[in-house]
């Protein structure tokens, strides 16, 4: 049954990476997708995905509702393993691993590759606590480390300056654009290779957004980062490289500015002049 | 013109204010019942003299408290065989708390209004609490000392008070002794004889084992003949004094002062005095041990029993609870086998409690509990010890009792807690049971609270069950105390919903009761209004904390 409503949509991407100007030092893969093919019971959510996101870099993926980028993303860090009859074939390989593989410890996978959310989703515990979550699993409870980590990771995310004074309070006073910031801090806080954001401002005002924004291009200096956006103009001003994908397919990958000027399939040109979607 | 009123569904608003009111003014009057019957009990009620024509003629004189007013049809007075004359509408009687059972045989006695010749209420005459008999109701002649008169008329009243103060503190002392000093001995007494059973049964016992013991016995034994010449000397010092009293038919009594609880004459009481003599008696009703077959003094191992068992059952029903809602909601696969689950649990809280009694009856006490007494306590038998009912088999089964509704509001408060919570806490590294642990249990013990209050208000209110396995009439000893391992979970314990029944229906003088009734069931309805409402407080902070995410 897979066989036969498989599409496969290879990419070059090596060609793409090198096509790619002023590129001052080689880009290094980190994560590879290869043939990714999944299935919601019997519906089927990918067509055979594969691409290549490089190390350090921003890639958005793009494409109308429910075509699969959430599911994609949510594949890299395995979060679709808690959905109820759910079927992957395919490899994700993080530096050359498949995190598929039956060896792989999921949790420990999923502290070197952070997620955030559509929805800001702190915990109901203090700003200090949500921060230092991560860090207490991993068995850390120096008081020292905690503080200083908490510090900078909440500096990281651009949150120290409003928040330092009241650590000890609910995290859910805070308002949206600053809870999504703390969960950043929250993720970055254990420090992750890679930051899956999916639709990290869409439930944000505008302000808020642009700080979210401001926020990726700074965090990318340390992280490799993959965004999901229904919102062009950010996967514009944010990514490096987009993706962008159609009912579960890769339909076009390359550098933002690329993809945006010069699409070489007609269904990205329609969907980014927006023509449809 | 009808349907359009219909329509506007003002019938169907009246049709909801209406319901709302009904229920409202139920609550309202059951409270308001037993607030008034219960609360006015303690309040010191003036002694009348009625100078009284009997039915054969005869004049009498009659004291007491008038406590009732009936009024009775003409009609129905002549059917009930009460001779009226033809100018008479109706037939009024008053009941009247003679006390003096000791001389009368009777606490109380009606008696005709229109037979009644004089009424009054003259400041001399006292009523006396005893410790036997109810109440005295006369007036006091003399206070006697080793049976000399010592003081009379005007001087008796004063000596009578400072004499029954000291006589109080002796009694107290008595009592401290009999029950705290003499009672540790007592108990360890009786350990040293288990110890010793136990040692022969295990074939230990020697000459070293038998010398320990003997000399442990002989100490023992010294320090109770010790209190022992210190009880004889206080009983002497108690039975020194008594009271002369002379009832309202002329006879004299005689009321040692170990008998008596209190003197006071009602007659001569100003409003303070009233109060202050209220709060003593409200304060003795709270925190003493009842007499007189639980009809007189207070409840105070009542309420220690209802209050323990309730936190008992709340420390074994919780862990429990939690558990199984985790097991269902978590990780157990969600199919046909977790319905039926779910099904067999909720028809769990619909089976009568009695059923659960006789449940704990049969299974934890005999099978249980005879089993454990088999395999640790041999040294006891033939005497039970935990194969009888008791404390923790009450607690225990009403523990099963409150489990579903535990079990249903913990589910429900895990199910609450939004997917994106548990998601984020997955993605920082935590494994499943980390997740449930730091995040999802402590959001959702407000549920389980809800639950736990939902369990203490049926568990403090319940009765039949627990009158199969470990309530009783009147227990000796508190189910704590100062005796190693100080919590003695195989006692038997008093209950107020018990004691209710035990008071209002199984006393020999019911109708004295009565009020104790209404006082009793204020203060049951009060003991779990109180631990609803630290349950609640609970609660509320734990959700003050969790908060769960808005939107």
């Amino acid at each position: 049954m897979t066989a036969q409503h498989t599409r496969t949509h290879s990419i070059d991407v090596s060609s793409i990476l090198q096509g790619q100007k002023n590129t001052d030092q080689p880009l290094e893969p980190c994560i590879k997708v290869e043939n990714l093919n999944l299935f919601y019971a019997q519906k089927q959510a990918l067509h055979g995905v594969s691409m290549e996101m490089p190390k350090k870099k921003v890639t958005a993926y793009i494409g109308p509702s429910g075509c699969g980028k959430s599911t994609l993303l949510r594949c890299i860090n395995r979060m679709n393993d808690l959905v109820d009859n759910v079927t992957i074939e395919g490899r994700v390989l993080l530096h050359d691993e498949n995190i598929y593989d039956k060896s792989v410890n999921v949790a420990a996978l999923r502290r070197r590759i952070g997620m955030v959310f559509q929805k800001p989703n702190p915990f109901p515990k203090s700003i200090f606590e949500n921060v230092t979550y991560g860090l207490r699993i991993q068995g850390i409870n120096d008081k020292r480390i905690l503080e200083e980590t908490v510090e900078n990771s909440l500096r990281g995310a651009a949150l120290w300056d409003e928040v330092k004074d009241r650590l000890n309070d609910n995290a859910l006073g805070l308002s949206g654009g600053q809870q999504q910031r703390l969960v950043i801090a929250r993720a970055i806080a254990i420090e992750p290779e890679v930051l899956l954001l999916d639709e990290p401002a869409s439930a944000l005002d505008p302000i808020s957004t642009l700080k979210i924004e401001e926020l990726i291009n700074e965090l990318k200096e340390k992280y490799t980062i993959v965004i999901v956006t229904h919102n062009m103009q950010q996967a514009a001003r944010v990514s490096d490289y987009t993706a962008f994908m159609y009912m579960g397919e890769l339909i076009e990958m390359g550098t933002t500015s690329e993809l945006f000027t010069n699409p070489r399939k007609k269904q990205t040109e329609d969907y980014i002049t927006g023509r449809y979607g | 013109m009808i349907t359009t009123w219909f329509k506007s569904g003002t019938p169907w608003v009246w049709l909801n204010a209406a319901a709302v009111s009904a229920c409202l003014i139920m609550v309202i009057g059951v409270l308001g019942l037993i607030v008034v019957r219960g609360v006015g009990h303690f309040w010191p009620s003036e002694i009348v003299q009625f100078t009284y024509q009997e039915e054969d003629g005869q004049i009498k004189t009659l004291i007491g408290e008038h406590v009732d007013t009936s009024i009775t049809p003409a009609e129905m007075a002549k059917s009930t065989g009460h001779i009226m004359a033809e100018d008479e509408d109706t037939l009024v009687q008053y009941l009247l708390k003679t006390g003096n059972r000791d001389v009368t045989r009777n606490d109380f006695r009606w008696i005709l209004e229109r037979n009644v010749k004089q009424h009054q209420t003259p400041p001399e005459l006292m009523v006396v609490e005893r410790r036997e008999w109810g109440n005295f109701y006369g007036r006091l002649l003399a206070v006697k000392e080793n049976g000399t008169i010592i003081a009379e008329g005007a001087d008796a009243w004063p000596l009578a008070q400072s004499r029954i103060e000291d006589a109080l503190a002796v009694f107290s002392e008595i009592a401290h002794l009999e029950k705290k000093e003499v009672g540790a001995i007592n108990y360890r007494l009786e350990q040293l004889r288990l110890e010793q059973k136990k040692l022969q049964l295990e074939k230990r016992w020697d000459a070293a084992a038998e010398q320990r013991l003997a000399v442990e016995r002989a100490e023992l034994e010294v320090t109770y003949k010790k209190y022992q010449a210190q009880l004889t000397e206080l009983y002497q010092k108690i039975r020194r004094d008594s009271l002369l009293a002379q009832t309202g038919s002329g006879q004299e009594v005689q009321i040692p002062l170990a008998k008596i609880v209190r003197v006071f004459q009602p007659n001569t009481m100003g409003l303070f005095d009233k109060i202050g003599h209220y709060g003593i008696k409200l304060v003795e009703f709270l925190s003493e041990d009842p007499r007189e077959a639980n009809t007189e003094g207070g409840i105070f191992p009542a309420i220690f029993g209802t209050v323990m068992m309730v936190i008992m059952m709340s420390i074994i029903v919780t862990p429990f609870g939690v558990i199984a809602a985790v097991y269902l909601r978590e990780y157990a696969k969600q199919g046909f086998i977790t319905r039926l689950i779910r099904i067999a649990v909720n028809n769990l809280a619909g089976v009568p409690s009695i059923v659960y009694g006789v449940f704990g009856l049969g299974f934890f006490v005999y099978i249980l509990g005879g089993n454990i007494d088999q395999l640790f306590f041999p040294e006891a038998a033939p005497a039970p010890v935990y194969g009888t009912p008791g404390l923790l088999w009450a607690s225990i089964t009403l523990a099963l009792l409150t489990l579903p509704v535990v079990i249903v509001s913990t589910e429900e408060g895990l199910a609450r807690i939004p997917k994106s919570i548990r998601e984020g806490s997955l993605a920082l590294g935590a494994t499943k049971l980390e997740t449930l642990w730091l995040t999802v249990l402590p959001m959702a013990s407000p549920a389980m609270m809800t639950g736990l209050i939902l369990a203490v208000a049926r568990a403090a209110g319940e009765v039949a069950p627990l009158m199969l396995v470990g309530v009783v009439k009147m227990a000796p000893t508190l189910p704590l105390d100062g005796n190693y391992p100080f919590l003695h979970l195989d006692r038997k314990f008093m209950h107020l919903g018990f004691h209710i029944y035990d008071v209002g229906f199984q006393s020999p003088n019911v109708e004295a009761a009565r009020p104790l009734v209404y006082a009793t069931s204020l203060l049951l309805v009060l003991v779990i209004v109180g631990l609803n409402l630290s349950a609640i407080l609970i609660r509320n902070h734990l959700r003050e904390k969790y908060r769960a995410l808005e939107g």
